[in-house]
């Protein structure tokens, strides 16, 4: 750190006139005092009021029947969340959401895999593959969903004109729960994989080339190649990226809502089969107006939100501590070990 | 809020950071087969079609969409679409505001991360420590969830309808302040400050000559990924603002929702809004690129 002297040198100390140096003096020695707090002043001053104050007043109203637009907000106590608890609606949506969330985040993490050692390797022309597979992650958010609703359409849609050129059936996947998830799921996935398959590209280059000589030399092929030294070495941030982006997940709003075409896309489907939680809450806010069981819903996801930051939390100390060096440690063995037999 | 960074856009510093740093060149452990060409080949297709599909639709008449086989080659009606969408939408407006709006918050979340961030990284002073805690800590709540109050509050002052309603809840990002903070403290050196408080600088003028300057590489990204998630929000202005005073995203829902039919109108103007954002990966993709692979965290 820097160690900041508020003495200037003592050749410029020495001025005719000593009573100015001491202003001066003084002057400099609050001007480090003081700056530091200048300087993060405004992060915090921001944060805490449309960050945290707002968030702290969700529990509160929470605890309301408040209408928008309505009479007074009435204390209800805790019998909002009494209502949540049994409310099917709301357990759909729990479900729903990690539902798409373990289609998406499976499907997407193994693409991604894919996606990084094909980057790995020697190509020509690196650049522009990198920035291919980045594409979909600077396309508007919207528009994605609403092409993705048009490919997925019921009737004259891409996907299911594909499939029905393969002689299948076509799939109501704007009206069949499970097909939903996985339009939603690819959209989902179309927009992140080679975001994290950039991620895990940096990681896979931080490995070690003599592991891969040692193992070709062992007689092992790509597969096996992958299956013990890439995978292992990567193991750690495909656990990172699996849990931050489950709490991006649990947060999904956008592609959902987009996935039905006309008005009334935070239904999630007519029979909510794709409605998240993040819609539900919206929609019972500003749909029908009830800030206060809204509100009650906020508080839930923010509670699941914050265990799964809390199990980040401690999975990054464990892995920090002892998994990550000894794995690597373990490998390198048997790597050598593997060389010499 | 606007600018909550999705989390699985947060590099995580002991994942991508553990290990050695990146070898140079193209150092790929085997030579690249036809077989990766061909797969990459086919990722790149994946990435772009869905790009090419709306404009495909988007310059097709309505009739024609209503083939049995959609067609595969593009129609010379994108024009005539793109002044429809114009006529039927706000959509300079639109354009206008998102612009606007992402250009303010991006301005802002650099200058404060920068500022907070040179503080934290090279400044000592009472409390760093636990308040540096403090913003690590919040950068995984979400503060999104807490629209309801924020809403109330936009009602209360008035603020509804206005593209500040926006602005404000995006001006910082705790990972703004993380994301300089981890990057000054290594690529700042402590001689530096130091020569310049000798020379008699100010604390502000050290920042300006020393911190602006090292920062620039890391306020570059920040700005990038800033805009475009700032861009890319959709909820809180689908909330907060009016159909005649939209962003892009809202201005799209719009279409979606009113004029669900007209898939033509609908995807010129989804290809109209992804334009700019295009041009932006077409100028800095590269920095993007390896903005993620460098994955916030040096040293």
């Amino acid at each position: 750190m820097a160690t900041l002297t508020t003495q200037r040198g003592p050749d410029r100390s020495s001025t005719p006139t000593p009573a100015r140096t001491t202003v001066r003096q003084r002057l400099s020695r609050l001007d480090v005092a003081v700056s530091p707090y200048l300087y993060i002043t405004p992060f915090f001053l921001v944060f805490l009021l449309v960050g945290l104050v707002p968030l702290a007043y969700t529990v509160w109203v929470s605890l309301h029947r408040w209408t928008l637009g309505g009479p007074d907000p009435e204390f209800l106590g805790l019998d909002n969340y009494v209502r949540l608890l049994g409310d099917e609606v709301f357990w759909n949506a729990v479900g729903n959401t990690v539902a798409i969330f373990v289609i998406s985040s499976s499907t997407q993490i193994a693409a991604a895999l894919w996606i990084a050692v094909l980057l790995d390797s020697r190509i020509r022309a690196r650049t522009t593959f990198r920035m291919g597979v980045l594409l979909p992650y600077v396309t508007s958010l919207v528009a994605v969903g609403v092409i993705f609703s048009n490919l997925f359409s019921d009737e004259n849609g891409l996907v299911n004109a594909v499939i029905e050129g393969l002689g299948l059936d076509p799939v109501s996947w704007h009206r069949d729960q499970l097909p939903g998830w996985i339009a939603v799921a690819t959209m989902v996935n179309w927009r992140w994989t080679g975001y994290n398959a950039l991620i895990f590209l940096a990681a896979m280059q931080a490995i070690p080339r003599d592991l891969y000589e040692s193992a070709t030399i062992d007689g092992a092929g790509a597969w096996n190649r992958f299956r013990h030294v890439t995978l292992p070495m990567v193991r750690g941030t495909v656990i990172f990226v699996v849990i931050t982006s489950s709490i991006g997940a649990m947060q999904l709003f956008t592609e959902p809502m987009l996935f039905t075409p006309g008005p009334g896309g935070n239904n999630g489907g007519p029979s909510r089969q794709y409605q998240t939680v993040v819609m539900l809450m919206f929609q019972e806010s500003f749909s029908n107006m009830k800030l206060g069981y809204g509100a009650t819903i906020a508080v839930a996801l923010l509670v699941i939100i914050l265990v799964i930051a809390l199990m980040n939390f401690l999975l990054s100390r464990l892995i920090a501590s002892d998994s990550v060096a000894p794995s690597r440690r373990r490998l390198r063995r048997r790597a050598e070990g593997g060389a010499t037999r | 809020m606007t600018a909550t960074i999705p989390a699985s856009t947060l590099p995580e510093p002991a994942a991508v950071a553990g290990g050695r740093p990146r070898f140079a060149g193209g150092k790929g452990s085997r030579r690249a087969s036809r077989w990766t060409y061909l797969g990459l080949i086919m990722i790149l297709l994946a990435s772009m079609f869905p790009l090419y599909w709306q404009f495909l639709i988007g310059s097709h008449t309505v009739d024609k969409f209503y083939q049995q086989v959609p067609p595969l080659i593009p129609g010379g009606f994108f024009w005539q679409n793109a002044v429809r969408v114009v006529d039927t939408v706000e959509f300079w407006r639109a354009l206008a505001n998102s612009f606007l709006i992402s250009g303010v918050i991006t301005v802002s979340v650099v200058t404060f991360s920068t500022l907070a961030g040179f503080a934290f990284a090279k400044l000592r002073f009472r409390g760093r420590n636990g308040l540096m805690a403090f913003v690590v800590a919040t950068m995984a709540i979400p503060t999104q969830l807490g629209i309801i109050p924020l809403f109330m509050v936009m009602r209360e002052v008035g603020l509804v309808g206005s593209v500040w309603a926006v602005i404000l809840p995006g001006l910082v990002t705790a990972f703004g302040v993380f994301w300089m903070r981890q990057y000054l403290a290594s690529a700042l050196p402590d001689e530096l400050i130091e020569a310049a408080r000798m020379d008699g600088c100010s604390m502000i003028r050290v920042f300006w000559h020393t911190a602006v300057p090292a920062a620039r590489p890391a306020a570059a990204m920040l700005a990038l990924f800033t805009f475009i998630m700032a861009w890319n929000d959709f909820m809180w202005p689908l909330i907060v603002l009016s159909p005649a005073n939209p962003t892009v995203q809202t201005v799209l829902n719009q279409l979606q929702a009113g004029y669900a039919k007209d898939w033509p109108l609908v995807m010129a103007g989804t290809t109209m809004a992804t334009i700019p954002l295009i041009v932006l990966f077409v100028v800095f993709g590269r920095q993007i690129v390896s903005g993620i692979m460098s994955g916030a965290v040096k040293g």
